[in-house]
């Protein structure tokens, strides 16, 4: 185990030994195997691997949707033991309801509170993530960039701890991506959370993370964790930043250049 | 005689001819107009043809119609709208659709939801209702007339059996299509329960429930004639039935043809809820009802080729 493994104040999340196998028809899959990972409060880590590697089936579990083969998952010292609004997740853009307009998609997790709060909370994330105007717009009105909005301030709406975000910049345009990376990274300074992030696009975790969490081919194990050190924001033509890109690369088994 | 047919034939052949040819945008009846022209030429020949002539006392030639011809029925069918029969006829048979349908909605939908929802519920119930499905409503006949008499209910209980297995069907089949991501969604903010059902999984399959009825109120709308024609003594399959104990062949094609028309306005009834702000996600956006993505695609090919060609 690393060193970059074991952060020095106590963990936000605890993973241990996590295994997780699928039972099919004829055989088993190893999905998971054997992973160990601690998150600090307030951290932002990267889980980055090749397609089928495990990283979603983790988050499912971290997040607490599926359970694990074995292996303990806790957060804040407490078995994670289902779903929670301390802890949300944030998917690709299809993820918040066609059905709802922006108001009603991001009011989704205030179900339980006052309407003037609802009515209060609301507008503030929408104001938050640049969506005024837009209130009562349906996702199918919207654009790509604007409903992954719309699933952010859904999120952020609840206030959460945790936000577990599963390759959410996946279905959009290359120039969008890069534009709501940003928007993130001030969210989450703004909002001071700790972030699970699932991608398979090697700059977007070294844009993004504090450290990154590199998996094997299946059965997911962690390859190695690479800390990124630089300040935001980065610059991609640093010398840093290749070097990292190239770690990243060699972890990946696949060559840099093209 | 035939002359004149023969003539508006070869006209509105002409007509469809130069429409297909104008460039756009022609006028959007020309088309629909021009063929209706041509099938009733058709209609009109195909009765001559049938028709003989015989020899009167007086030595004169009449002509014997055994089809009615467009003529006839536009006459039968003017006779029916003036005595009221037809209004009186289309409201048994409306209700009679109505009363059916609202009844398999209101049962099918909320059977449909829990079967969908809940795997025990899909086990035990689903295999009765697949095999009751294939049945035809027609063959219910003997027993509707046996339990409700030949009476409006009987009518209802055949409506009802049409429309209740399409709509199950499709309420099933909706909600167990939903995504997983919308319900992970919904548990994670914490909603569970009448909650859940009530802001996630009647929404998401609302748009498969809504094509289901459209379905489902075809089907009645064409059983309902059969229905009446066996099971109760008013409505519009009753009239096409005691027209044709009368022999008069102008009403049956006169009140077949109502039948049409009030099928294309049950249909663009129904059609209605698809532009809901509820469930308009889910249909697709066409620039104009007859220009779809592919017809789109086809034309401006067309279009592309013209420009390049001297």
């Amino acid at each position: 185990m690393t060193d970059t493994n074991r952060p020095a104040r106590a963990p936000k999340i605890s993973v241990r030994s996590l295994n997780k196998v699928f039972q099919r028809k004829e055989d088993e899959l190893h999905v998971l195997a054997d992973v160990d990972l601690d998150v600090v409060a307030g951290e932002f880590v990267c889980l980055l691997g090749p397609s089928g590697c495990g990283k979603s089936t983790f988050l499912n579990i971290v997040g607490g949707f599926e359970t694990a083969t074995s292996g303990t998952v806790e957060v804040d010292g407490l078995h994670v033991s289902g779903p929670d609004r301390k802890r949300v997740f944030v998917f690709q853009e299809y993820g918040i309801f066609p059905w709802a307009n922006t108001r009603a998609n991001i009011a989704l997790g205030l179900h339980d509170r006052s309407a003037q709060d609802v009515e209060r909370i609301t507008q503030h994330y929408i104001d938050l993530v640049g969506l005024r105007g837009f209130e009562n717009s349906f996702p199918h009105e919207l654009s790509g960039g604007m409903r992954q909005r719309v699933g952010l301030a859904r999120a952020l709406a609840v206030s959460p701890d945790v936000v577990f975000m599963d390759e959410p910049l996946g279905a959009l345009d290359s120039l969008t991506r890069l534009q709501m990376r940003g928007e993130l990274l001030r969210l989450w300074r703004s909002e001071k959370m700790t972030i699970l992030f699932v991608t398979h696009d090697v700059d977007e975790s070294i844009q993004l993370a504090d450290r990154i969490v590199v998996m094997t081919q299946r059965p997911g194990r962690i390859a190695e964790i690479v800390p990124v050190t630089m300040p935001h924001p980065r610059d991609v033509g640093s010398a840093e930043y290749g070097r990292i890109k190239n770690r990243l690369y060699e972890l990946l088994g696949v060559s840099h250049a093209v | 005689m035939t002359v004149a047919p023969l003539a508006i034939a070869v006209g509105s052949i002409a007509l469809l001819y130069v429409a297909s040819r104008l460039r756009d945008p022609w006028p959007k009846w020309l088309l629909p107009f021009a063929s209706a022209v041509l099938f009733s030429c058709a209609w009109q020949l195909a009765c001559e043809w049938k028709s003989y002539e015989v020899a009167q006392a007086d030595g004169s030639l009449r002509r014997v119609w055994v089809w009615p011809t467009p003529g006839q029925v536009a006459t039968g069918m003017a006779d029916l709208l003036s005595d009221g029969t037809v209004l009186r006829y289309s409201i048994a048979s409306l209700y009679r659709v109505a009363a059916g349908f609202g009844l398999a909605c209101a049962i099918g939908i909320p059977l449909g939801l829990w079967m969908g929802w809940s795997l025990r519920a899909f086990q035990a119930v689903n295999p009765l209702v697949q095999a009751l499905r294939p049945i035809s409503p027609i063959a219910w006949i003997p027993l509707a007339i046996l339990w409700f008499g030949v009476k409006d209910a009987s009518a209802i209980f055949l409506i009802f059996l049409s429309s209740f297995f399409p709509i199950v069907t499709g309420t099933v089949t909706a909600v167990r299509a939903i995504p997983v991501v919308y319900v992970r969604s919904a548990q994670n903010f914490g909603l569970g329960g009448a909650e859940l059902f009530r802001r996630v999984v009647f929404p998401a399959a609302l748009p498969q429930i809504v094509t289901s009825l459209r379905i489902a109120l075809g089907i009645a709308w064409v059983v309902i004639v059969a229905a009446e024609m066996i099971a109760v003594d008013s409505g519009l399959g009753y009239l096409i039935q005691d027209a044709r104990s009368a022999s008069n062949y102008d009403r049956v094609v006169g009140a077949m043809i109502c039948i049409g028309i009030l099928g294309i306005g049950l249909d663009w009834a129904i059609r209605r809820l698809e532009m809901l702000d509820e469930v308009r996600w889910a249909f697709p956006k066409h620039r104009s009802e007859l220009e779809t993505e592919a017809v789109r695609a086809k034309l401006d090919l067309a279009r592309a080729r013209k420009v390049v060609k001297p």
